[in-house]
Formats: C-alpha cells, structure tokens, sequence
C-alpha cells in the first residue's frame, strides 16, 4: 500500500508491501536513514526512538500503516552539524557517547522529553529516559540532558528576543 | 613484570614500506611493520603474578598513513574503535610527533585488503598502550622524511626548518606537507628521530573531545549494521535454540514460496535463507523446520553443580609459604557468579559478496584477520582474496571476538551470487552469545595474634574463557595449565601475607563460553575482596588500613597502595552508617593497572541503590584523561549492572533470557548520580584502561551492604535476602 509521510520535513510516499512493516525498516532501508537503530525489535531498548508527530515512539514495534499522514522525525532531522539541535549541542559538550549505537534513540527520548517537560527533575529523566545502554554512559547523559534543557531554554529566549 | 619488549627495540628501517601515487596527487602513503612480539614468550614469560599474563594483542600489525593533497593525514588504524576511545587517543599521539593539529588528522579503520590491520584482535585494554612506542616513532620518522623533502624542494638547509600544523617553514619560506610530499618517489627512510618530551606535549594528555563525536552524535551510518552493498539481498540461518544440539533433519517446504524468498540453502547441517527483505528473510526462516538432537533436560541447577569448585582439572597459579593444615582454624566463605551476556546493542551481523573467487566482507569485529581466514578456508578462497572491511563497532565487550556470521553469509551470497546481509535477531543474539562463564569461589583465610591474616587461599572454578577460542592457539590458552582469561583478578594481591595460594579449577560447560569485558576480574575480585572486607570486619579493623598494612613492596604494590589511599581520601572513607547510608571498600590490579573504589550504598524499598562511586587508578601515563574517565564511569555502570541484576538462566536445554528486560540491566535510573574518578600517575608510558575499573565495584557494593544490613552477600546478582 501506498503510505504518505513528512520524513524530517520532507513530503515522502513510500509503496509498503505489507502495512504492518516496522516503520523502522521503511525509515532504515527504504528511505535509507540508518541513523535510526535496531536493537531488539521488541520495544524493549529504545535505540529505535524517532518522532511520530513530536512523541518518542519505539519504531521497531511501530507498524508503518500509523505513520501515515504523520510528521516522522529521525536524528538526521533532529538537526546538523550547522545547526545543532540542543540536545546535539549538549551530547557534544558533554563528550557522552562511546560506541554510539544507542545514542541516536537517547537523544530522541531526551528532545522529546524537553518539549513536554522543559526543566525535567532527576524523578522525570529515571521515568522517561528508559532506553539502554550497554557501554555505561548513563552518568554523561544525565548531565547533557540538564545542559540540553539550559541550552534549550536559552535558544528560546534568543529567538523570542529576534522576534 | 611489565615485558621490556616495546622500549628495547626501534622500528626497524627495512621494514619501513613506502608507496607513491594511490591514484591521487600529492598523496603518499607511508608503512612499516611493527616488530613481532611472540605471543608464547609473552605467556611463558610471566611467572610472577599479581599481573596476570595477558596476551599482548600486537603481533605484526602495520599502520599507514597518508598525506592528502588538502595537508590532512588519513591513519588507517589496525585496532577497531568500539567505544573505548582508541581512534582518538592515537590521533593524539600522531598528532604529536607529526605536528599537525589534532582536526588534520582522521582516523579509519584499516581493511584487510592492504594487508595492514592486526593479525590478532582489538581488546584487553591494550591498543594505546601497546602502539604508544611504535606510532610515535613512525610519525616522528614520517615528519623527518617530510622535512627532508621539504628542504630540498625550498632549498633551505633542513637543521633551519621547522613546522606547526603541517605548515613548514624556514628561511622566510613556506611549504605545506602535501606539497612536500608531492611527486616524490624515492623517500629516504630516516633512523628513528628523538622523540618529544613529555613537557613538550601539546595533546598527548590533554582531554581532547573524541574524533568521533559528530558522526556518533548525528547519526552518521558507520556501523556494521548500516553497511550496504549495491543489489544486496537479506539473509537469515536457522540455528539451534538449545545447548548441545546437532542436526537431524531440515523441512524447507514451506518456507520455499514465501514472498519475497529468493533460495533456501542447505549445506550438510547449515541450513539459510535468502530473500528481498530482512523481514522475508526472518519470516522464511521461522517456516522452516529443523530437527536437532539436544540436551532437553539441562538446567541451571546442573550447571551450578557442574561449577563447583573440586570438579574438573586444577592448577595452582600462585603458591607462597605453607598451605593450611586440618589443625588450622581458618574462615571459609563461598562466593558464586552466574552466566553473563554481552547484551551489546548493535546485533552482531555482517555484508558479505562472494564474487567469482574473491569476497567482500563489511562486519563489525574485534578480529580480523581471524575472521578473513575462517572466510577464505570455509570457501575454499586464497586468503589475499579475501578483504575485510572494519566498520565502528556498536559495542565489543569481548563478543566480537568471534564472528562466524561472515562465513554463513558468504555461503549465503556464494549461493546467490549476489551481496547478502545478515544480522541476528535479538534472540538469536542471546541465545548464541559466548558467555561469561559462571564461576564459584572457595576462599580461606587465618588471621593472627595482631588481626592481619597469616594464610589466605583462593580457590576457584570457571568455564572456559581464553581455552577453545577461535583467537588464540590451543597452546597458549593456558598459565600453568590454567586458563589465561578466568586467572584475570584471581591472584592475591596482599602477598606480604606469609602463606597463600591461589588454584584455578577448569570445567568445560555443554555450551559456549568466553572473553567478557575483564574476563575473570569482575567475578574474582568481587569474591576476593568481599572476603578481604570480612577478614577486616572480624579482625576488627578499618577495610583501608587492613589492606594497606598487607601489600608488599614492589613496585606495582606501591601503586596499589597509592590508589587505595587516594581513593578513600577523596571519597572521604568512614565506616559509619550516615543517613541510611554506608561506603564499601575494594581494591584490584589488572593488566598491572591499580584500581581502588569507594561505593556509597543504601537501600530503597529492598532494592540496593549504588548513590556514588570514587575511583583511584593509576593507568600510568594518561594520553587522553577525559577518555579513561569515560571508561571509568562506562566500567562501573556496567559492573554495577552485571553485580546487581544480570543473569542468565538454562531451562530445559534453552539459555534464557532472550530480551532485554527480563535480561535485566543497569538502567538511567540505576546509575549512580557521582561517580568521581582520580588517576594517578605511577609510570610514563600509559598502561591499561577499558578494563581494570571493572574489577572493584563488585565488592565495593556488596562490603558497604554488609556494613548497612549486616548481611554478607555471596552471590552475584546481589539479592537483599530479608527486608531491611
């Protein structure tokens, strides 16, 4: 079936044999953004975290026939080297990853967390920040995601102040 | 001892390889062997030994550089980049000696193809501290060479030259590396110029940000999980779900017309699928019935009993004075550890294109050059026709020191005739993972009219860890006729105690066992120090005093004792219950790196909650401190994660778990909040990183429960067995 999608800003209509395929393999191998990882697809460690219309979804588990006519966000989208996404920044400044191949689905949970919960508390990041990391860099994380949400609140007040 | 080996000898000028042109202007490419280092010497050679021998990891590896035409260097890296920071330590110490900045120098893995990559395998904490010598004699030589160049195309005397950031300049003239290097054809190969010194260092010892940070942080595909070749096609094998199977039969039928299945291959008892989707491919793969022959009755109960220490072959690692006799009055404590999963989280998995009568292979893989013979051998292929090609790893830990993946899919793409991806599901992952093996832990000690022990005695049993492996020969697997990876961390460490002993017993266990981050550490130093705290406990004394006043003198005992005064002066060591909570004590040494760590325990709802950690260790010389920090807090994570709640189980002939979650693991919410790290410089070259952390925090958890709730716990994963 024919499934229509905006993929980081992009109008895209992808023809899916079978509408329950994982949006992961649609986003991974079909419109060939690998920054989007497989871990476990079973939903049970988050390195496939993206956005579906601004929430965190586990794309693994996430039949592509719900994406339809919905905002996909992936860490290529999230932002760029010219103009990284606060959490990019903070990752950045922080030195968090280590092997790396978790981080893109972390950094998606945190963006996704700091537009719910701009100031998130210790009690917020232990409830939502549940994905997994095997290299152990959990303790950096956590001090990038109150950097990201600094950053972000400054990024705010800068642009309310252009306009 | 630490082998003299890297400081005795210069990188020799006949093996030094120089290579013109490769196709693009201005780009020379410039090589030498490292010396060999005999891996039996390396083994035979330890017999003291609180360092256990560890297999130093550069047989002949070769690193090459490039001067490309814009002045950057390409160093193609013979060690893999898995996390633990190598890619950027050595462009540090490239940099140095080369003079350039650090954003001049890229670092990529080395494929087999150019014959360049180690022929043994990246792990055991040994890549900056093994290349450390070798790398910055080459880099310093390939700067001498540019320089001459540059003397004779500038016509400025070279004693006048000097360079910043590749820019050499003298006499008023300037001239970029490339343009030295530009057109040259015979280079003359220089004696090993001084190297600088240490005062000198502009990044070797500067915490500089990793050379991997953007393409980790926006999502670059790097890893081997997001190779691709053109008109590739997806693989998948069936493999068995219980210990000790061997095959019977294969019904492929219905799996045959599936949609999207371009040939189910069955080869003796290989039995794949290839089709158009990684998603046809697993769903073909689930239709066809195989029929094995298992263990259907095995359990866990069978393998702890099998893991008793008694059974199987013994060999005593460390003997010093008189053992106990049946009069001595000695404290005996029994500690256990159980089966441990890699649980990495990019799935092992591999792109292979057997084209004709060579192949491709695209895999993520602490081995490479193992995993090019196994291809070649398996597919009746010359192996200089057979090219690796490395990517990141998405975690190593030891589990991709084995990776036979790329021979089933260059079976699956010999069939074919076209590329073919295989990866494992999660499942498969864990069920085929080669696991930390469980261990049990004897341990005796006899204190003396002044409370210091007079006798102390580790007795201990593990799986096979260095033995059987597809990385080392048979031969040298063992130590004494022990296994080289479970001694890691079994030694006594307090050898000014009169009479010890250390014996490692060895059984082999009906399903696969292996290098785990650490391999033996983690277990060992858990019971070994627990028992140490307990000695302390019933002797009455302070755990740091109580150690201190038992380590001899030598030199890597003077480091101990310096970490472990370091550690609990920064944590501020007390042995009070404060507010609910209480500190824990421990001490290691592994692959002669000193650590010592202080826990900061409560308990919550039943459940042992690890606030902060300290961490003194004397890695020698750090080349990168921000890194060896990172390692640090990456060690205590998943230490901490392994000690408190990790655990495989056999049930019914199937090892279980299979997924994350019920294989439960360390999460955000479980790390601790502090994790403060000191290092200590007690040598000047840089010795071993990414696993010596992990051996202290074990214990250090389970001493300060014991000081909290007055209960010893003895087996890991750390259960509270009453509420408290």
């Amino acid at each position: 079936m024919e499934i229509s999608l905006t993929v980081n800003g992009v109008s895209k209509t992808v023809d899916i044999a079978d509408e329950n395929t994982p949006l992961l393999w649609v986003v991974r191998d079909t419109l060939d953004l690998k920054g989007t990882k497989f871990g476990c697809g079973k939903a049970a460690c988050g390195a496939c975290t993206l956005h579906v219309d601004g929430e965190a979804v586990r794309s693994c588990s996430y039949p592509v026939k719900f994406a339809d006519g919905k905002e996909v966000t992936t860490i290529e989208g999230l932002g760029d080297r010219e103009n990284p996404h606060p959490v990019q920044q903070a990752w950045i400044e922080e030195i968090v990853p280590q092997c790396g191949y978790c981080q893109p689905g972390f950094m998606m949970a945190t963006a996704a967390l700091l537009n719910k919960v701009p100031k998130p508390t210790d009690e917020d990041i232990d409830k939502n920040i549940i994905n997994v990391c095997r290299c152990g860099t959990y303790y950096r994380m956590r001090k990038a995601i109150y950097k990201a949400a600094k950053l972000q609140a400054e990024k705010v007040i800068n642009e309310s102040k252009e306009a | 001892m630490a082998s003299k080996r890297s400081d005795s000898k210069k990188v020799s000028r006949r093996k030094f390889l120089v290579k013109g042109g490769l196709g693009t202007i201005g780009v020379v490419a410039i090589g030498a062997y490292l010396f060999r280092s005999p891996i039996r010497r390396q083994i035979l050679g330890v017999v003291n030994s609180l360092e256990a021998p560890y297999l130093d990891n550069i047989d002949q590896p070769m690193i090459w550089f490039e001067v490309t035409s814009d002045n950057n260097i390409l160093l193609y890296s013979p060690k893999m980049e898995m996390g633990q920071g190598t890619f950027t330590g050595i462009a540090q110490m490239a940099a140095e000696e080369l003079s350039v900045s650090m954003n001049q120098i890229q670092v990529v893995h080395a494929a087999s193809s150019t014959g360049n990559v180690d022929s043994f395998a990246t792990g055991g904490s040994t890549s900056i501290s093994g290349l450390w010598k070798p790398l910055r004699e080459l880099s310093a030589m390939l700067r001498v060479m540019l320089l001459k160049q540059a003397a004779l195309k500038m016509n400025v005397d070279v004693d006048q030259l000097s360079v910043e950031d590749g820019l050499i300049s003298g006499n008023g003239k300037t001239l970029t590396y490339a343009q030295a290097a530009a057109g040259v054809e015979n280079w003359e190969v220089p004696d090993v110029p001084a190297l600088k010194d240490a005062k000198d260092y502009k990044y070797i010892g500067q915490p500089v940000a990793r050379v991997d940070l953007d393409a980790k942080v926006y999502g670059d595909p790097i890893f081997g999980m997001d190779a691709e070749m053109p008109d590739m096609l997806y693989g998948a094998v069936v493999r068995p779900f219980k210990i000790g199977s061997t095959f019977i039969s294969a019904d492929t039928k219905a799996a045959e017309n599936m949609p999207g299945v371009v040939k189910i291959v069955v080869e003796n008892d290989f039995v794949g699928v290839v089709a158009n989707s990684m998603l046809e491919a697993e769903k073909a793969k689930d239709a066809i019935i195989v029929t094995w022959n298992s263990y259907d009755n095995l359990n866990t109960e069978a393998i702890v009993k099998m893991m008793t220490v008694g059974n199987g072959k013994s060999s005593v690692i460390q003997k010093n004075g008189d053992s106990f006799n049946d009069q001595d009055k000695v404290e005996i404590l029994e500690f256990r550890s159980p089966i441990g999963a890699h649980a990495q989280i990019e799935p092992n998995g591999v792109v292979a294109f057997v084209d004709g009568d060579s192949a491709t292979i695209k895999i993520s893989t602490q081995v490479v050059s193992i995993t090019r013979k196994e291809v070649a051998k398996r597919l009746d292929l010359d192996v200089e026709n057979v090219n690796v090609i490395p990517t990141y790893l998405g975690g190593g830990f030891g589990r991709r020191l084995h990776t036979p993946h790329a021979v089933q899919a260059a079976i699956l793409s010999k069939a074919v005739g076209k590329p073919v991806k295989y990866f494992f599901s999660r499942k498969e992952e864990f069920e085929h993972d080669m696991f930390r093996p469980p261990t049990h832990h004897v341990i005796k000690g006899k204190l003396n009219a002044e409370g210091y022990l007079d006798g102390l005695e580790h007795q201990f049993v593990s799986g096979d860890v260095a033995t059987d492996s597809a990385l080392v020969p048979n031969a040298l697997t063992n130590f004494l006729g022990a296994d080289v990876g479970a001694i890691r961390g079994g030694f006594i460490q307090y050898t000014a105690i009169p009479n010890f002993k250390a014996e490692c017993w060895h059984v082999e266990l009906p399903f696969a066992t292996s290098w785990w981050r650490s391999l033996g550490l983690l277990a060992n130093t858990f019971a070994m120090e627990s028992f140490m705290d307990e000695m302390a406990l019933k002797a009455n004394k302070n755990a740091v005093d109580f150690r201190l006043n038992q380590i001899a003198a030598e030199p890597i005992d003077i480091r101990l004792k310096n970490v472990i005064k370091a550690a609990a002066e920064k944590a501020n060591y007390s042995e009070e219950v404060k507010d609910g909570r209480a500190m824990g004590f421990a001490a290691s040494i592994d692959a002669n790196t000193p650590c010592a760590q202080v826990a900061e325990v409560s308990i919550v709802n039943n459940e042992i909650v690890v606030h902060k950690v300290t961490v003194a260790m004397d890695p020698g010389l750090a080349v990168n401190p921000d890194q060896i920090r990172a390692q640090c807090e990456g060690c205590i994570i998943m230490g901490m994660s392994a000690v408190l709640y990790e655990q495989m189980f056999v049930e019914d002939g199937e090892l279980t778990p299979t997924i994350y979650g019920p294989y439960q693991m360390a999460l955000m919410k479980n790390a601790p909040k502090e994790i403060d790290v000191v290092l200590l410089q007690g040598k000047d070259t840089p010795g071993a990183v990414g696993e010596p952390p992990l051996g202290p925090i074990g214990a250090a958890i389970a001493n300060a429960v014991r000081r909290l709730t007055g209960e010893r716990l003895t087996e890991m994963p750390l259960k509270l067995s009453k509420k408290t």
